[in-house]
């Protein structure tokens, strides 16, 4: 180990060290000082988030060649901290509400975040593999977090037998194009990959394609979804948030270290087959999310529909010299992702008393009570399906641009794309209708949020770090929706540098 | 007399596809969780046959990797197994079915 391989891990570390030092202070604090634990893990989070922004990126691989601490790695893991940060804000006062704000819980949201971070520096497979592990296996914890509830006991078994399968699919694929490369190095498998192709196909296309039902299963990507509207139902809600956001951005980011030793020969098969899982998983994800009345199954469905999209740009971005645009599509569609999901589970987080399932009828009117928690909802919901003026809409622009400029099997994904937004506007739409257009009974009292409406209607529990945690991720999708150029341009320089490391 | 490593990946395919359709066809959630484990540990042959071939200990090193991950596993599962089993009485995953839709 080096100093600068040290330096390299420096976010990875605080991140640890925070996850440790607020498991054991949890032991000497008294009940009612829980609260600080939460604004502890925020401080970590922020400290690696800085951390992680100021340090110096180094061009080739790190730490043994496992790690990559490049411009991609920065972003990436910027996103992920951004996630865990907003949904720590959101967690802290629900986790109390649930009676499970325990030291564990930050803990493991922590742990589960360096999972996701170690995915996205990874330049070995090893690696990826450990990063999925240590981004799942807390999930696994964290879904069953609710220990007496039924719903949650469930939630977590079901998540860890999928779960776990699909990691072992993922592993047996790692073996596989270990065994036809005899190197797990990101880009020694990419220089292995043309020679093993006439040696020994099935290898490759066999790891390959295990390495792809892998991180499907995680992304929750249809035929491999089957978990994820079950787990984000029982799981509790701030978990659901968190899980929504972090498995997901943690998977598409090993798809973008994966799509780097996609060689040109391979990419026209890889178009075609991640094509249809994304064309499968738009239309599932978009149709059934119509007739769901669950709040949480909906955004379930709904997370299932925008991993379609994000596959666009996964399926677009193997055709070689095209992938600059798809990629820096795909993570500026993340970052947006991560936004308006935790924002919109945010606010259900806030909606929901203890031992509830939100349906739409139970937020019927809530914008006439909490007009700004209604405003915000309205926001990531057409920020969701993808309309003008929110970053919703740059986002989806940027991926069907990207595949349209890659061919006309590009042309047709995001033909059908653009099909599945106007499907989602219905669904999306609708939770604002039930917002506002249906004042509930006690709708009379003035507008402004306070004690007398709150006893006059159902409450919502709007803890000041949660209200700030909504506030963010809004501000930031309506600043990503006007002036998104900047970001992009940004973005792009990224993607360039990132693909042009690979040999 | 060295055996050929072909004859370890086809055991090793053997045993992970036994794990896997375990996966898909019991019903009981131990049973699904050491079918699971049958298939990493499939997976651990195929490294160590392969690392053979290759002459490179990397492979080997990976299985121990692989070993812990499989443990913290175990660690995990069990006691979320362990936990339904006290409010259901039942560890049969055709039986926990309250999430559906």
């Amino acid at each position: 180990m080096e100093a600068r391989d040290f330096l390299a891990l420096t976010p990875m570390l605080i991140v640890t060290g925070t996850a440790l030092f607020v498991l054991m202070l949890d032991l000497f604090l008294r009940e009612e000082r829980r609260g600080w634990l939460a604004g502890l893990s925020l401080l970590g989070v922020v400290a690696a988030f800085l951390a992680n922004l100021y340090l110096p990126t180094f061009g080739e691989p790190l730490v043994q060649g496992m790690i990559r601490f490049d411009a991609l790695t920065q972003f990436l893991n910027a996103v992920f901290l951004l996630g865990c940060g907003l949904a720590v804000m959101l967690a802290a006062d629900y986790t109390r509400r649930q009676g499970i704000a325990r030291g564990e819980y930050y803990c493991l949201v922590l742990l589960s975040t360096l999972g996701a971070m170690l995915m996205g520096a990874s330049a070995d497979l090893l690696m990826l593999f450990l990063g999925l592990e240590t981004l799942s296996i807390p999930l696994y914890v964290l879904a069953t977090f609710l220990r007496k509830n039924p719903a949650s006991q469930e939630a977590g078994l079901k998540y860890f037998l999928l779960g776990a399968f699909s990691s072992a699919l993922f592993l047996y694929g790692i073996a596989l194009l270990y065994g036809a490369t005899g190197t797990t190095k990101l880009d020694g498998v990419l220089q292995g990959l043309s020679g093993a192709m006439g040696a020994a196909p099935g290898l490759v296309l066999g790891g390959l394609g295990l390495l792809l039902v892998g991180l499907a299963f995680k992304a929750a990507a249809v035929p491999f979804h089957s978990w994820a509207p079950d787990v984000y139902e029982g799981a509790p809600t701030s978990v659901t948030a968190f899980m929504a956001v972090a498995a997901k951005a943690g998977a598409f980011a090993a798809f973008l270290r994966v799509l780097a030793i996609s060689t040109p020969a391979l990419a026209e098969g890889w178009a075609l087959v991640v094509g249809w899982l994304a064309i499968a998983t738009m239309a599932l994800g978009n149709v059934v999310a119509v007739v769901q009345l669950n709040l949480k199954r909906l955004l379930a469905y709904s997370s299932i529909a925008h991993a379609g999209y994000l596959l666009i740009a996964v399926a677009v971005g193997g055709t070689g010299a095209l992938s600059e645009p798809a990629s820096a599509g795909l993570l500026f569609y993340l970052l947006v992702y991560t936004l308006m999901t935790l924002g919109a589970f945010g606010v259900v987080i806030v909606a929901e008393g203890r031992g509830e399932n939100l349906s739409l009828e139970d937020v019927k009117g809530l914008a006439w009570r909490y007009p700004w928690v209604g405003l915000a909802m309205a926001l990531f919901m057409v920020s969701l399906a993808g309309l003008p003026p929110t970053a919703g809409f740059f986002a989806k622009f940027y991926v069907f641009r990207a595949a349209v400029e890659a061919g006309s099997w590009g042309v047709v994904l995001a033909i059908v794309g653009v099909v599945a937004s106007v499907v989602s506007v219905f669904y999306y739409l609708r939770v604002v209708y039930y917002l506002y257009l249906r004042p509930a009974p006690a709708a009379e009292a003035p507008a402004a949020g306070g004690q007398a409406e709150a006893e006059a209607g159902r409450p919502v529990y709007l803890s000041r770090l949660a209200a700030w945690g909504l506030g963010i991720a809004a501000v930031l999708v309506l600043f990503l929706g006007v002036y998104p150029t900047a970001a992009l341009q940004w973005l792009t320089e990224i993607a360039a540098a990132a693909m042009g490391a690979v040999p | 007399m060295s055996v050929p490593i072909l004859n370890y990946l086809v055991l090793s395919a053997v045993l992970f596809s036994i794990g896997a359709l375990g996966v898909l066809i019991r019903r009981n959630a131990l049973i699904l969780f050491m079918s699971i484990e049958l298939m990493l540990n499939a997976v651990n042959l195929a490294f160590i046959a392969f690392a053979r071939q290759w002459g490179d200990v990397a492979g080997q090193v990976i299985v121990f990797f692989v070993l812990v991950v499989a443990a913290a596993e175990v660690v995990v599962g069990l006691a979320i197994i362990v936990n339904i089993f006290r409010t259901k009485e039942t560890v049969d995953i055709d039986e926990i079915d309250l999430l559906r839709g």
